[in-house]
């Protein structure tokens, strides 16, 4: 294993909040809004790409030392498009429904540079533990991204979770626009500056502590 | 050189064919089951659209292949084929037809069922089975029916199948076959108004009637 690249541990814990994908690295922006204006949908979605990011850096890792420096993009992508079919399909058999919620954003999964990302930076260079660790960790940061937009989008929206209604609209009015795109740019952008102010404070304070 | 290529080239290759392999297994797996899904999500819909029509023997008519009856209508380029599923009752006697139907609509394609009686004279349901309209907008054209009130419940209430239906943005008046357009979302609505106009051809409701009358055992043929 390579000695220069950070522990699997670190990985691991690097993709949930310290380079979140969404808030951090800003990667994967079309599922992001596209898909969070529920629940479901939007852990469907993160489903699909913890599967896909899960086996493509797995795969990428084991293959690591036979890559060519031209080629690898390549055979990333080669990758991950195998296993974001495979994804489509299998929703396609199991949750008819969500599979034509989500329509064309499952295909899309092959371009979401997360994966790609994460391929280039840690799956081409890591053993496949790193990988794995590093996949995971990305997987349950991106979930976190989707899911923090779409219970705002979804329970201002139409006053539901998970499809069940929790507030009645007798006592809430619908506000439409948190299903519609501008909703999705509303939300993501005032969760961004609230994460950005929370860790710039978090990080006055150790200074100050230091 | 060539040997040169083959050497750069060959993970690349080696792991086309191995996915290739792997995704024709799958699908060799799935394909069925998807199919099922698509069927069963018709089927569902069947006793929705036509009264008293029974989800069972609707279904067992499919299973036992004279369901759906293909109708081709249309010359040359604006030939179509439209898939009719009977409605049956419960004893297996035919009560009408649930027709699949596709256009354009204000986003992407609209693919919807349309259920008529058994003349073909008069719309019974309406019911969309795939739509990408605008959401919270255009995406309304899918409410309305399992009894919640909403743009689809106007098609439950005898519009006539031999007139082409109009959307219009003011309360339609009763018996006019005019159909009350979602509110920001006219185009959406009159695309679903279109796609059931073209369905209703006089020549499928010809051959509708035609196959009800030799019964649901025989399917028509169609002279291509």
């Amino acid at each position: 294993m390579a000695l220069d690249g950070p522990t699997p541990l670190e990985r691991f814990i690097n993709g949930i909040l310290p380079e979140n994908p969404t808030y951090r690295q800003v990667l994967g922006m079309c599922p992001t809004l596209a898909v969070t204006n529920g629940m479901k949908e939007a852990m469907t979605m993160a489903g699909a790409v913890a599967f896909t990011l899960i086996c493509a850096n797995i795969v990428t890792s084991l293959i690591r030392g036979l890559l060519k420096p031209h080629l690898r993009i390549l055979v990333f992508t080669l990758t991950i498009a195998a296993f974001v079919t495979v994804a489509d399909r299998v929703l396609a058999a199991f949750m008819f429904e969500m599979s034509g919620k989500l329509g064309p954003y499952i295909p899309l999964i092959i371009v979401n540079c997360i994966i790609i990302c994460r391929c280039e930076v840690c799956a081409a260079k890591q053993g496949v533990l790193a990988a794995t660790a590093d996949a995971v960790g990305q997987s349950i940061g991106f979930t976190l991204g989707l899911s923090s937009i779409a219970v705002v989008r979804e329970i201002i929206g139409n006053g539901s979770l998970f499809g069940f209604t929790i507030i009645p609209e007798a006592y809430w009015p619908r506000w439409g626009i948190m299903l519609l795109p501008p909703g999705a740019f509303i939300t993501l952008g005032l969760l961004m500056g609230g994460f950005n102010l929370l860790s710039a404070r978090s990080a006055k304070k150790k200074k100050a502590a230091a | 050189m060539k040997a040169k290529y083959i050497s750069q080239a060959w993970l690349v290759i080696l792991l086309s064919l191995s996915f290739a392999g792997t995704l024709a297994g799958v699908d060799v797996w799935l394909a069925p089951r998807i199919e099922a899904n698509k069927l069963a999500a018709t089927i569902d819909k069947i006793p929705d659209l036509v009264p008293g029509a029974d989800k069972a023997a609707s279904a067992e008519a499919v299973r036992a292949k004279y369901s759906p009856v293909p109708v081709t209508v249309g010359e040359g380029k604006f030939k179509t084929t439209y898939e009719a599923f009977w409605a049956m009752d419960k004893s297996g006697k035919p009560l009408g037809w649930v027709i699949k139907a596709s256009g354009q609509g204000f986003a992407d394609k609209i693919e919807l069922l349309i259920g008529v009686d058994a003349e073909c004279r008069t719309i019974t349901g309406l019911s969309i089975l795939s739509q990408k309209e605008t959401p919270g907008l255009g995406n309304k054209i899918e409410e309305g029916n399992e009894g919640k009130p909403g743009f689809l419940t106007q098609f439950r209430h005898g519009l006539r199948a031999d007139e082409p239906l109009t959307a219009t943005t003011s309360t339609p008046d009763k018996g006019s076959n005019k159909i009350g357009a979602v509110s920001g979302a006219t185009i959406s609505s009159r695309s679903v108004c279109n796609i059931v106009n073209d369905a209703m051809s006089k020549q499928l409701r010809t051959a509708l009637v035609d196959a009800l009358k030799k019964g649901p055992t025989s399917r028509p043929v169609q002279k291509e």
